[in-house]
């Protein structure tokens, strides 16, 4: 299967700012139009407040339970009407689970998993995309095809070659075997080769001029004016690998190298900790990602409208 | 750089050496990249189809063993119900996850208040390891005093089994799975939505158009694209899921065990064979690859 065609047009990742909020009815022409939802003003308070409400106890709520959940006494977190609000404070939960069960361990596995990923990922996909970008290789279409051609395979159908190949190769139990295969990642090369394409080829002419070379021009021409490509693609990779399962539960069989996500798997089925202390673990793995959202909220969303990143 | 007009011979053998060293450099840098694609992608493709034809035990070397592993898979009961509760899984994950994104991504789209709490609310779920949100509701879930029996009791609703019984087991992976992914679909829906030109709502409405047929032809028919690419992509997503049946009901439970959950038992789990579980997969491939075709096919077309 050759493609030479982008499987999804992702126009620049420079992201379309979220529309700001705009206070009384001026906004953009949608289904409703301004004067119809001023006339219904108490219906449309209505439906706000309704909306807000569900959509708060859908996907607010549970992370409001977890959060919470952690700091009860084992006894207050089994009684059957629970407390909405912990009447026993026990915040130590987190200290004991970080200790107790290792967190400490595996949430250190994860993010040495995930920033080496990262700088390894970005190493790889980007000398590429710039190679098949700026110096236009014979075959160099043909490369970026195959490439494209493997974010057409479903993951899943090659889990089991790709375990035997890791294995083959002594990789296992080794950060390498989830950096490694996450750096084959089309997706990548494809959204920074876009980004590439539009730095024009003057700015790269001018530099060689003044004596710099390829690697030169890419370190001080091209990265600094990619620093918004970079930073998506950076945040997607490092969620990515934080939030991997199926992958790593294989490659990282043994317990001391596991991430915390399999660890957690592990000890939902065999560890004797109270519910509080691992619904703390729970929280500790969940936490470190809601932070980067919220952090980069602007760049994700956006991200993920211009150019859907499910692919 | 001029473009060099009838180039002398040793003028044009320096361009060609210099082609020829810009060539080199350009594989140079992608060399790391060739061989990550090549071990990690392109490679288990082919190793999976040869191993799906193998007998494998890593004491000897893999020997061919011709359609056995095939027939073998398709004699396995499980076989069956696996495939049929994958498509069941992805059924139910469409009407909740295909429509539900949609219909709150327009209900958003009217609000003039907040729409940056619910873009952040919608996706939150999105950013959690899939692992936390599996774990998390199946506290949730818990037939005693779980979350929601003690909801549904405090209410007069009768309780429910959730996972643990055969009639709500697979229902109840579907909405952790939506709660989980919805955010995404919704967000991608917002960002469609808004690119849909205001006029065509001002000139359906002055031809007195209500609201549900400027929904159904305008809405509707600008989205429909982004619709059929996110139909497919879910589609293909669902058909893979794993988490969900590994995590709260186990390998080995056939009301709710699918293809790659019967892979990894053949694989990692029971059998412990790599043929079985190759020829699965390539099964597996087989059906998916109809939908990435399509998926290609239609984004490629709108290119």
């Amino acid at each position: 299967m050759t493609l030479t065609a982008p499987p999804r047009p992702a126009p620049a990742v420079a992201a379309p700012p979220a529309p700001a909020k705009r206070p009384g009815a001026a906004g953009p022409r949608t289904l409703i139009s301004a004067a119809d939802l001023r006339r219904h003003r108490v219906a449309y308070v209505v439906v706000l407040g309704l909306t807000l409400l569900v959509f708060s106890l859908v996907f607010l709520f549970p992370l409001y339970w977890m959060v919470t959940g952690a700091v009860k006494s084992p006894a207050e977190f089994a009684q059957s009407v629970p407390t909405w609000i912990p009447r026993t404070w026990h915040p130590e939960n987190y200290a004991t689970a970080w200790t107790n069960m290792r967190i400490a361990r595996y949430f250190g596995n994860t993010v040495q998993y995930a920033l080496g990923g990262w700088l390894v990922c970005l190493a790889v996909d980007v000398l590429a995309a710039y190679a098949l970008s700026k110096m236009r290789p014979v075959l160099g279409r043909l490369v970026l095809g195959a490439m494209l051609a493997g974010l057409m395979l479903p993951a899943a159908a090659l889990l089991v070659p790709t375990y035997l190949t890791v294995t083959d190769l002594h990789l296992l139990n080794t950060p390498w075997a989830l950096w490694l295969p996450a750096a084959a990642n089309a997706f990548n090369v494809y959204v920074l080769k876009r980004f590439f394409d539009q730095i024009p080829d003057d700015l790269l002419d001018a530099a060689a001029i003044d004596g710099a070379g390829r690697l030169r021009t890419l370190w001080s021409v091209m990265l600094p004016l990619s620093r918004p490509v970079l930073g998506v693609v950076s945040i997607f990779i490092v969620i990515g690998i934080w939030k991997d399962f199926l992958w790593p539960l294989l490659v990282l069989p043994d317990p001391g190298s596991q991430t915390l996500s399999v660890a957690l798997a592990r000890l939902a089925n065999t560890s004797q900790v109270p519910p509080t202390e691992f619904i703390a673990g729970l929280t500790i793995a969940g936490l470190p990602m809601l932070v980067i959202f919220l952090i980069f909220q602007r760049s994700i969303i956006g991200g993920l409208s211009a150019g859907s990143m499910k692919g | 750089m001029a473009v060099p007009s009838a180039a002398s011979p040793s003028r044009s053998a320096t361009r060609l050496r210099r082609k020829a060293a810009d060539n080199l450099l350009a594989y140079a840098f992608l060399a790391a990249g060739l061989a990550c694609f090549a071990i990690f992608s392109w490679y288990p493709l082919v190793r999976g189809i040869v191993l799906s034809f193998q007998q494998v035990n890593f004491v000897s070397d893999p020997w061919f063993v011709g359609l056995d592993n095939y027939r073998a898979v398709f004699d396995d009961p499980l076989f069956w119900t696996a495939w049929r509760n994958t498509l069941l899984f992805t059924g139910l994950a469409l009407v909740f996850g295909f429509l539900l994104p949609f219909a709150i991504a327009v209900l958003l789209n009217e609000f003039r208040h907040f729409s940056g709490y619910f873009r952040v609310l919608v996706y939150l779920p999105v950013m959690l390891p899939p692992i936390v949100s599996v774990l998390l509701w199946r506290y949730f879930y818990d037939p005693g005093n779980g979350l929601f029996n003690t909801v549904l009791r405090g209410v007069g609703l009768p309780e429910s089994q959730w996972t643990q019984s055969s009639g709500t087991a697979m229902i109840s992976l579907v909405l952790v799975s939506t709660w989980a992914n919805l955010g995404g679909a919704t967000l991608m829906y917002l960002a469609a939505l808004q690119g849909i030109p205001g006029e065509l709502y001002e000139a359906a409405e002055l031809d007195g158009a209500s609201i549900w047929q400027r929904l159904r032809h305008v809405t509707f028919p600008q989205l429909r694209f982004i619709m059929l690419v996110l139909l497919l992509l879910q589609i293909i997503a669902t058909m893979q899921v794993f988490i969900e049946p590994f995590m709260l009901t186990g390998t080995s439970n056939p009301d709710t065990i699918t293809v790659l959950v019967l892979v990894y038992r053949y694989a990692f789990a029971v059998n412990q064979d790599f043929g079985l579980a190759a020829a699965m997969s390539v099964l597996l491939f087989v059906v998916l690859g109809i939908f990435s075709a399509l998926y290609l096919r239609l984004t490629r077309s709108a290119d």
